[in-house]
């Protein structure tokens, strides 16, 4: 599965404001819902099924990424959103670093397999150096966007 | 010392758990396999990962009915397998949490 498609690309977030976990996960959220990815009357019970995975074991995977996601019966597909932090936020992750990257991804309820695939395909990019500091520099979406595109076409992992 | 650390044991398991190998289990995998001295990975098709990373866990985007194998090479190796092969074959993240 690649990127393009399940990043809505009106909902990339390349500057996050938010400085703590729950802020972070009600930014790209509500980015989704600006985007129409998701309905504004599905806002607060996402965020809430979001904040609730995370309760049992933190989805910062490591080398500064987390993969906050739910289930959620408000999607019909895979949507997601892609957010950049430049200070870093505490997202208890494994490792203990701070998180600058992040991926959050809402699955209809019967899909595990898609929501496997795009665990796949990010984690595949994160092993690469670059890609995550090309990440972390992009100053705009359609940076982050063009960033995925290439990565869709396997710029980065050989 | 030689002789233990040539001690390489592996077992073909299937992925029992519905939702596939996914960011739970598999953090449940990598924290067992950190328990244990031997260098763990895990084999799927032509892929091999490192059984104690989550991030390289996650890259195989291993479904329900998945055959891996798990490969353990050091002094405790027989029983990592025999451990992280019950976590593959465990079918719900809660089951596996539970244990004190």
């Amino acid at each position: 599965m690649k990127f393009s498609d399940f990043v809505t690309s009106t909902a990339i977030r390349p500057n996050l404001s938010a400085a703590g976990k729950d802020d972070v996960i009600r930014e790209m959220t509500t980015a989704l819902v600006e985007a129409g990815a998701i309905a504004e009357s599905e806002l607060e019970s996402t965020i809430k099924a979001i904040t609730k995975r995370e309760e049992l074991g933190s989805t910062g995977i490591g080398r500064g990424v987390a993969v906050p996601h739910t289930k959620h019966p408000s999607v019909d597909r895979l949507v997601g959103t892609v957010g950049v932090s430049i200070e870093g936020v505490d997202f208890k992750s494994l490792d203990g670093e701070k998180v600058h990257l992040f991926f959050l991804l809402i699955s209809p309820p019967d899909r595990p397999g898609d929501h496997l695939r795009a665990l796949e395909n990010i984690s595949r990019q994160l092993r690469d150096d670059t890609f995550c500091r090309f990440l972390k520099q992009s100053k705009t979406a359609e940076d982050i966007w063009q960033l995925l595109e290439e990565a869709d076409n396997n710029q980065f992992v050989s | 010392m030689a002789a233990s650390e040539s001690t390489k044991v592996t077992r073909s398991v299937e992925v029992k758990n519905p939702q596939g190998l996914h960011l739970r289990p598999g953090e449940v995998f990598s924290r067992k396999a950190n328990e244990f001295e031997s260098n763990i990975e895990i084999i799927s098709g032509e892929r091999r990962v490192d059984g104690k990373s989550l991030l390289d866990i996650a890259t195989l985007g291993a479904s329900q009915g998945t055959q891996l194998e798990i490969e353990a090479r050091g002094p405790d190796a027989e029983l990592a397998v025999e451990e992280l092969a019950k976590i593959l074959e465990t079918k719900s993240v809660d089951e596996l949490t539970k244990e004190p």
